[in-house]
């Protein structure tokens, strides 16, 4: 308990009351985050992330279920979890109109600062984030990358002791995707608990400790992106075949069922789950030369996380039936 | 600091927000300032003639003009929550460990401000004009104080249509919709001029009891006594619906 930053159990919200046949966004879901990790909610669209972020951050009450952020309840002691938090919402929640100093130095103000150390603070994440050659200009004529890291800057005024980061790098190009992952990753050694929603697999991987999968509402696997990838059945062998309309006969020709087979046509590409690496690698070469199917790329790797949270929701049915 | 402390504090602070964002869009101010005079000087010498009016126009315009211009700003301070709302402002400062009221004191401090500079701006326009209160120093201050009393009651209507809408969109339906709904007054005409069911419905606008009252406090034609007690009572009931529901709506938003 006492090494928990983040307590959520048995989360359940529904919008507009929960009655008719709404849908519940959060559906009995359960997440604990250890003090000073990075913790990804890692889910497709719709799966409840914001509506998750917003009940931790205080915006919005759960309808059932008990929620602790540094060990304070987010209902009955939202301000005292308001003193120890820090948010970047989906949107760069910034004034436009104003200067990126001016948005520090209100933020600073209302954080109770007062006067001298708000301006002093908005100078030093200036600094920190690369933006004190910009300070004067006027949000809106920031780049989305500038705009987010400002953002990030306003949300770290009073060093919170947890972050919330809602898809922080939605809508970024590569760039301001890499601006804000390294800004992320220098908040770890200082000892701030960070957790994060994204719909990307390579952003959960490259950032946090531990992972959760959440699919409609509940958390559908938990741990690190290693133990994520092991639990679906290890390492998979991709083969590319140089003319695709053998791809029907190659599936028949691989080590394992059928139906655990994935076929990208396009890219006249088999992929399928192997236990055995080397034997599995040699089983292939070999069948494929006696078939007399020629392979253009024989490989084997890792699953990716998107293999793992299709096949754990259980959505991989549906893409293996469209391919 | 005590909460009551920092109740006053965020306000103040949310208020120099708004007068840090005149500082960086001086035209826009100017040009809210200057429309209401543009509009004094078309219906005033372009489009005037003021149907039914007894006396000097200019006397009868300047009252309506100046309740319409209050009538207007509704429009503005909707406009303004609007934007916060959308942009995720409102939510980093309801994630903050600040006043909750504050954002809302904040903005109708900024906006009162801003509707008592542009009273100020189109009475020393009107002056200029050859306009005088012929009511005294006690009958300006009076027709002042109803006038942003009558501000006062559209910004908090402002408030609450923003925060049910939320939506650009419903905005701009409203920034449309404010023109009949000021033009239905006694800004322009007198009401008896108009067809009975006209004249009767722009009566009950609580901007021509608010327009009538002022023009008696400047001892204007179209001035009649007894629409002090309507000046009053119509913002306040106003109020009295309004801002409870806009306060309960702010509060809501976690739902």
């Amino acid at each position: 308990m006492t090494d928990a930053a983040i307590t959520v159990e048995d989360v359940r919200k529904t919008y507009g009351g929960g009655g008719g046949n709404n849908r519940p966004a959060l559906d009995g879901l359960d997440l604990t985050v250890a003090r000073g990790t990075v913790h990804a909610v890692l889910g497709p669209n719709g799966a409840g992330k914001t509506t998750l972020v917003r009940i931790l951050a205080t915006l919005l009450r759960p309808d059932a279920g008990r929620v602790e952020v540094a060990g304070c309840d987010v209902v009955r002691e939202a301000y005292a979890v308001r003193l120890r938090i820090g948010l970047l919402g989906q949107h760069a929640a910034l004034d436009e109109e104003l200067g990126g100093r001016q948005n520090l130095e209100l933020f600073g103000r209302l954080y109770h600062l007062g006067a001298r150390r708000a301006r002093a603070r908005a100078g030093e994440l200036l600094e920190r984030f690369e933006l004190s050659g910009t300070g004067h200009k006027a949000v809106k004529q920031y780049s989305g990358g500038m705009r987010r890291r400002l953002d990030l800057a306003a949300s770290l005024i009073t060093e919170p002791e947890v972050l919330f980061l809602d898809e922080p790098t939605t809508g970024l190009d590569p760039r301001g995707r890499a601006e804000v992952w390294d800004s992320v990753r220098s908040l770890v050694g200082g000892g701030t608990t960070v957790l994060l929603t994204t719909q990307y697999l390579e952003e959960a991987d490259q950032l946090a400790d531990r992972i959760s999968l959440v699919d409609a509402g509940r958390v559908v696997a938990d741990g690190t992106a290693d133990e994520l990838k092991a639990a679906t059945g290890g390492d998979r062998i991709d083969v590319v075949l140089r003319d695709a309309g053998q791809l029907g006969a190659a599936v028949a020709l691989l080590p394992v069922p059928k139906d655990a087979v994935t076929v990208d046509t396009d890219r006249r590409l088999l992929s399928a789950p192997v236990t055995d690496r080397m034997a599995a690698l040699a089983a292939v070469v070999r069948a494929l030369a006696e078939a007399g199917v020629e392979a253009e790329d024989i490989a084997l790797r890792r699953p990716t996380l998107d293999e793992v949270f299709l096949r754990l929701t259980g959505h991989d049915e549906r893409v293996k039936e469209a391919a | 600091m005590t909460t009551a402390t920092y109740a006053l504090t965020d306000s103040w602070t949310m208020t120099r927000r708004e007068l840090a964002r005149w500082g960086r869009q001086p035209v826009t101010v100017v040009v809210n300032l200057v429309f209401p005079v543009m509009l004094l000087l078309m219906f005033g010498y372009l489009v005037g003639g003021g149907r039914g009016v007894s006396g000097e126009y200019l006397d009868f315009l300047v009252p309506g003009m100046l309740a319409l211009t209050m009538a207007f700003g509704l429009e503005g301070t909707m406009v303004a929550v609007t934007q916060d709302l959308n942009k995720g402002v409102i939510d980093r400062f309801r994630a903050m460990p600040m006043a909750n009221g504050a954002v809302l004191v904040g903005r109708s401090a900024a906006d009162m401000l801003q509707s008592a500079l542009g009273l100020a701006v189109l009475l020393a326009v009107a002056a200029a004009l050859g306009w005088r209160a012929h009511g005294g120093a006690a009958g300006l201050l009076g027709a002042v104080g109803l006038l942003l009393l009558f501000r006062f009651a559209m910004l908090w209507i402002g408030i609450h249509l923003a925060l049910v809408a939320g939506k650009p969109e419903l905005v701009q339906a409203v920034q449309i919709l404010v023109w009949p709904v000021g033009f239905l007054s006694n800004a322009f005409a007198a009401p008896g001029s108009m067809p009975d069911w006209l004249g009767t419905v722009v009566q009950w606008n609580p901007m021509s009891h608010t327009a009538t009252a002022v023009r008696d406090l400047f001892g204007s034609p179209g001035g009649e006594p007894g629409h002090l007690w309507a000046a009053v009572l119509w913002p306040l009931a106003l109020l009295a619906v309004f801002f409870p529901l806009a306060v309960r709506r702010f509060a809501r938003l976690s739902r």
